[in-house]
C-alpha cells in the first residue's frame, strides 16, 4: 500500500515531465495504430473473400480476356454450382480523380455468389431486368449523392465511348469487410455494344467468378479447369478468391513491408523517450534510494517503485494514445478523401487486434524502460548512493 | 559577452546517456522523414525520367494508361506523316508504334507472380529514347523471337537475365541484351519486336505512338490539329506530362502517409527534447547561478541553452541523414496501379532533402528547447546558487 502511494507521489513530482513522457508515448502509440490500420485496409479484400468462390483468369495476366465458350465448359465440372462473368471496366467518371471500382457482371448469378451485398428485393428485380442499370455501394452513393433512379455517365477507356447508367439499387455490406465503394452493371450491356463497334472483342469475359459446393473441392476443381484449357489460345489460371485477392496485396508488398518497418521504428522511439525519462528520474533519486535502503527497504521495494512509476506513465500514455487514435484515424482518412484516394481503401477502420497490440506495446515499453535504472538502484552500494550528486 | 560554446559541448559529453538518447530520438525521426521524402522522390524521378522533353505520345482518346489505349494501323499511318515530326537520314519519320501488354512472370526473390510490362518496339524506339543504352549483349533483331530486358527486370524476374528465356504467348523468347535507361521505368520492362508480340498476344493494333518533334514549341499547334481531326480519336500528350500523370497516385499516397506519420513522430521527439532540456536546467541550477554571478546576462543564458538544444538536434539530424543515405543502395519494386505493372525504383537523396531534414531537426530542437531555456534565464541568482 505504501509503495503504491510512493509511486503515485513520485510520478507527480515532476508533473510536466511525466505528462510530456506520456504524450510522447501516446503519439507513438497513435502512429503505430495508424500504420496497422493502413495495413489492415490493404488486406480488406482478402478478409472479405469466401472459401467457396474461385476466380479463373487468363494465364497471361488479368488484362487479357477469356472466351465466353469457357463458361459452359466450366459449369459442367462436378462441384461447380454457379458461374458469372466479370470484367474490369476502368473508365473515368467526370475526371480521373473520381476513382472507384467498376465491374461488369451477370446480375443474377453474381448476387447469388455474393450474398454479403444486400439489396432490397424490389431493387434487385429492377436491376436484373434493366440492361443499362447498375447497383452501387452505400458509401459510393453517399459520396456522389446518388439515389435510385439517378443517371450518370462514364467515359470508357478499355471500352471506348460514352456509357450511360441508371442507378437501380444501392447495396449495403452484410460483413465489416464488404466493400461499399463499388459499382456493378450488366456485362451484356458492354458485350452488345462491342458486337456493333468492334466484333472481334465481343464474346469475352475478363474473368469468371465460380461458386463451388464445398471448400475441400477448391484444389481439385481449379486443376480440372486449368488442365481443360491447357495449350489452348487462352490458357487459364484458377485460384481461390483469397489467393486472387492476395495477389493484389502482394503487388504492393514492398510498401507494406516499409510500413511494417516504420511501425517497429515507432516503438523504438517511444522506448527511447521513456527510457530517457526513467534514467533521469533514477539518477536524480540515487541518494533517495540509498536512504530508503538505509531505512530497511528491500531491493524488491525499489524494483516496485521504479517499475511502478514507469508502467504508470506508460499506461497513461497508452490510454491517451488510444484516445488520439480514435480521433485522428478518421481525420487521416479525411485527408485521403480530400485527395480522392478513399477508393483505394474502401474499408478503413481500427481493428480490435490493433487496440490489443497498442496496449501490449505500451506495457512492454513501460517495463523495458525501467530495467536499466532498476538494476542500477538495486546493485548500488548505500555509501556510494549517499555520496552521489544528481 | 557570450558563454563559450565549449561549455555546451563539454556538458553534452558530461551527460552522455541522456544526450545520446535524445540524439537517437531525433535521429530516428529525421531518418524516417528523410526516407519518406527520398522514396516519393525516387518513385517520381523514375517515372518522370522516362519522358523526353521533345517526345510526344499519342494515345486513344480518354485512355488512362498505355494498356487501355489502342491506335489502329490506319491512324498510325496518318500520325506518321505529321509535318512536325523529325525525319531521319533514311527518309523515315522518327515515329514508333508500340504495343504494350502486361504479362505475369515470377519474381526471382519469392517466386510470386507479378505483372510485368512487355513492350513491342520498332528499330526507331532506341533512337527516340536517347537514355536507353544496351549494356550487355546486343539489340534484338526485327522479326525474331529475341527480346531485350531492362536492368531492373533482368535482376528481379525469372528468365529475364542475359541468355535466359521466358515463355510468353505460347512462345519462347530469348534475352539477347540488357539495357539501362537512366533509372527510368523502362528498366523494369521487357522489349520485343512489335510485330512478333502483336501476333503472340493477338493484339492486332498498336497501343501508343511515340514521335520526336523537330521543335518542341510546335507541340500546342500540333496537338490542337490532331485532336480535332475526325479520322483520329486520340489524345496527344508530352511524354513528360504523361509519365507524371502515371506517377501521381502512388507518389501522393507515399507522401501523405509519410508526412502524416513524421509530423506525429516529431511531437514525440520534441517531447523528448523538452524533457531532456528541463532536467538539464534543473540539474544545472547552481551552474546557472554561478554563470550569472560571474556577470553573464539572462540573454546569454537563454542563448547558451538554445545553442545546446540546436546542437543536440543537429547531431541527431546529421545522424538520421547519414543512415538514410545508405538507403540509396536499396531497390524497391512495387505495382503502380495506374499502369498495372511492376516498377523498380530506389530512394533518391537530394541536397533539398538534406537541407529540409536539417531544418526539420533544428525546428524540433528550437521548439523543444525554448521553454526550458526561458525558465533557465528567468532564475533568480540567489535561488539558483542555493539550489545545490
Amino acid at each position: 500500500m505504501k509503495i503504491i502511494k510512493l509511486v503515485l507521489k513520485n510520478t507527480l513530482r515532476h508533473k510536466l515531465r511525466s505528462l510530456l513522457t506520456a504524450i510522447g508515448i501516446a503519439v507513438a502509440i497513435f502512429a503505430f495504430a495508424l500504420l496497422r490500420t493502413v495495413i489492415d485496409a490493404y488486406f480488406v479484400g482478402v478478409e472479405a473473400s469466401s472459401d467457396t468462390r474461385l476466380v479463373t483468369q487468363n494465364a497471361v495476366s488479368l488484362t487479357f480476356s477469356l472466351p465466353l465458350s469457357y463458361k459452359e465448359k466450366i459449369a459442367k465440372i462436378p462441384g461447380v454450382e454457379n458461374i458469372c462473368s466479370g470484367f474490369w471496366f476502368g473508365g473515368t467518371y467526370i475526371d480521373q480523380k473520381n476513382f472507384f471500382a467498376r465491374f461488369a457482371i451477370d446480375p443474377e448469378p453474381f448476387l447469388e455468389l455474393y450474398p454479403e451485398y444486400v439489396l432490397p428485393e424490389s431493387e434487385r428485380e429492377s436491376f436484373i431486368k434493366e440492361r443499362n442499370s447498375c447497383i452501387v455501394g452505400r458509401k459510393l452513393a453517399n459520396k456522389y449523392g446518388w439515389e435510385v433512379g439517378d443517371t450518370f455517365r462514364l467515359i470508357g477507356d478499355i471500352f471506348p465511348g460514352d456509357w450511360d447508367f441508371v442507378v437501380r439499387g444501392i447495396y449495403d455490406g452484410a460483413i465489416r469487410a464488404a466493400d461499399e465503394t463499388q459499382m456493378f452493371f450488366h456485362w451484356k450491356y458492354i458485350d452488345e455494344r462491342l458486337n456493333q463497334t468492334s466484333p472481334g472483342r465481343s464474346g469475352q469475359a475478363g474473368w469468371y467468378y465460380i461458386g463451388i459446393s464445398s471448400p475441400e473441392l477448391a484444389g481439385e476443381i481449379s486443376e480440372a479447369i486449368d488442365s481443360m484449357f491447357d495449350n489452348s489460345v487462352a490458357e487459364t489460371k484458377t485460384e481461390t478468391e483469397k489467393q486472387f485477392q492476395l495477389s493484389f496485396v502482394s503487388m504492393v508488398s514492398t510498401i507494406i513491408t516499409a510500413i511494417r518497418v516504420i511501425s517497429v521504428v515507432v516503438i523504438a522511439i517511444i522506448l527511447l523517450v521513456l527510457a530517457n525519462t526513467m534514467a533521469m528520474t533514477a539518477r536524480e533519486r540515487i541518494s533517495e534510494y540509498a536512504v530508503l535502503k538505509t531505512l530497511g527497504f528491500r531491493p524488491k521495494h525499489l524494483v516496485g517503485l521504479i517499475f511502478g512509476e514507469s508502467s504508470l506513465i506508460a499506461i497513461f500514455g497508452g490510454i491517451l494514445g488510444i484516445l488520439i487514435t480514435l480521433w485522428m484515424v478518421p481525420a487521416f482518412y479525411g485527408v485521403l478523401k480530400q485527395f480522392n484516394m478513399e477508393g483505394f481503401f474502401p474499408v478503413f477502420e481500427i481493428s480490435k487486434t490493433t487496440f490489443v497490440f497498442c496496449a501490449i506495446a505500451a506495457l512492454a515499453v513501460g517495463i523495458i524502460a525501467a530495467l536499466f535504472p532498476t538494476l542500477k538502484a538495486v546493485q548500488m552500494k548505500i555509501s556510494d548512493g549517499l555520496r552521489q550528486i544528481g | 559577452m557570450k558563454i563559450p560554446i565549449m561549455y555546451n559541448l563539454r556538458n553534452l559529453v558530461a551527460r552522455k546517456v541522456t544526450t545520446l538518447l535524445t540524439v537517437l530520438g531525433i535521429g530516428l525521426v529525421v531518418f524516417v522523414f528523410a526516407a519518406v521524402l527520398m522514396l516519393a522522390r525516387g518513385f517520381r524521378e523514375t517515372l518522370m525520367s522516362s519522358g523526353d522533353p521533345s517526345n510526344v505520345i499519342v494515345l486513344r482518346k480518354a485512355a488512362t494508361s498505355e494498356m487501355s489505349s489502342s491506335i489502329s494501323r490506319n491512324q498510325a499511318n496518318i500520325l506518321k506523316t505529321q509535318p512536325e515530326v523529325v525525319v531521319l537520314d533514311n527518309g523515315k519519320p522518327l515515329v514508333s508504334g508500340e504495343v504494350v501488354v502486361v504479362n505475369n512472370l515470377a519474381k526471382r526473390s519469392d517466386g510470386q507472380t507479378t505483372n510485368v510490362t512487355v513492350r513491342g518496339v520498332s528499330q526507331e524506339s532506341l533512337t527516340l529514347r536517347s537514355k536507353v543504352k544496351i549494356v550487355e549483349g546486343r539489340m534484338l533483331r526485327a522479326g525474331t523471337s529475341e527480346i531485350i530486358t531492362g536492368k531492373g527486370a533482368a535482376e528481379k524476374f525469372k528468365g529475364c537475365g542475359l541468355g535466359e528465356s521466358v515463355e510468353m504467348g505460347n512462345r519462347e523468347w530469348t534475352v539477347v541484351g540488357v539495357f539501362e535507361a537512366g533509372g527510368s521505368s523502362f528498366e523494369s520492362e521487357i522489349w520485343g519486336d512489335v510485330e512478333q508480340l502483336m501476333q503472340a498476344f493477338r493484339r492486332p493494333v498498336f497501343s501508343t505512338m511515340t514521335m520526336k518533334l523537330k521543335d518542341p514549341t510546335q507541340f500546342a499547334s500540333m496537338k490542337e490539329r490532331i485532336e480535332k481531326d475526325p479520322q483520329l480519336t486520340v489524345d496527344v500528350k508530352r511524354e513528360i506530362d504523361f509519365y507524371e500523370e502515371q506517377s501521381q497516385n502512388l507518389g501522393l499516397f507515399i507522401q501523405i502517409l509519410g508526412i502524416f506519420v513524421t509530423v506525429v513522430f516529431s511531437f514525440g521527439a520534441m517531447a523528448g527534447a523538452v524533457i531532456t532540456m528541463y532536467s538539464a536546467v534543473a540539474n544545472r541550477a547552481s551552474e546557472i547561478g554561478t554563470l550569472r554571478a560571474l556577470g553573464f546576462k539572462r540573454r546569454n543564458i537563454l542563448a547558451s541553452f538554445m545553442i545546446e538544444c540546436i546542437l543536440i538536434s543537429l547531431i541527431g539530424g546529421a545522424l538520421g541523414i547519414f543512415f538514410a543515405s545508405f538507403l540509396q543502395f536499396i531497390d524497391i519494386s512495387t505495382t503502380n496501379w495506374q499502369s498495372f505493372s511492376e516498377v523498380v525504383f530506389g530512394f533518391n537523396l537530394s541536397a533539398g532533402i538534406i537541407i529540409g531534414s536539417l531544418i526539420f531537426s533544428v525546428v524540433m530542437g528550437l521548439i523543444g528547447g525554448l521553454a526550458p531555456a526561458v525558465s533557465a534565464a528567468k532564475m533568480q541568482v540567489v535561488d539558483a546558487l542555493r539550489a545545490a
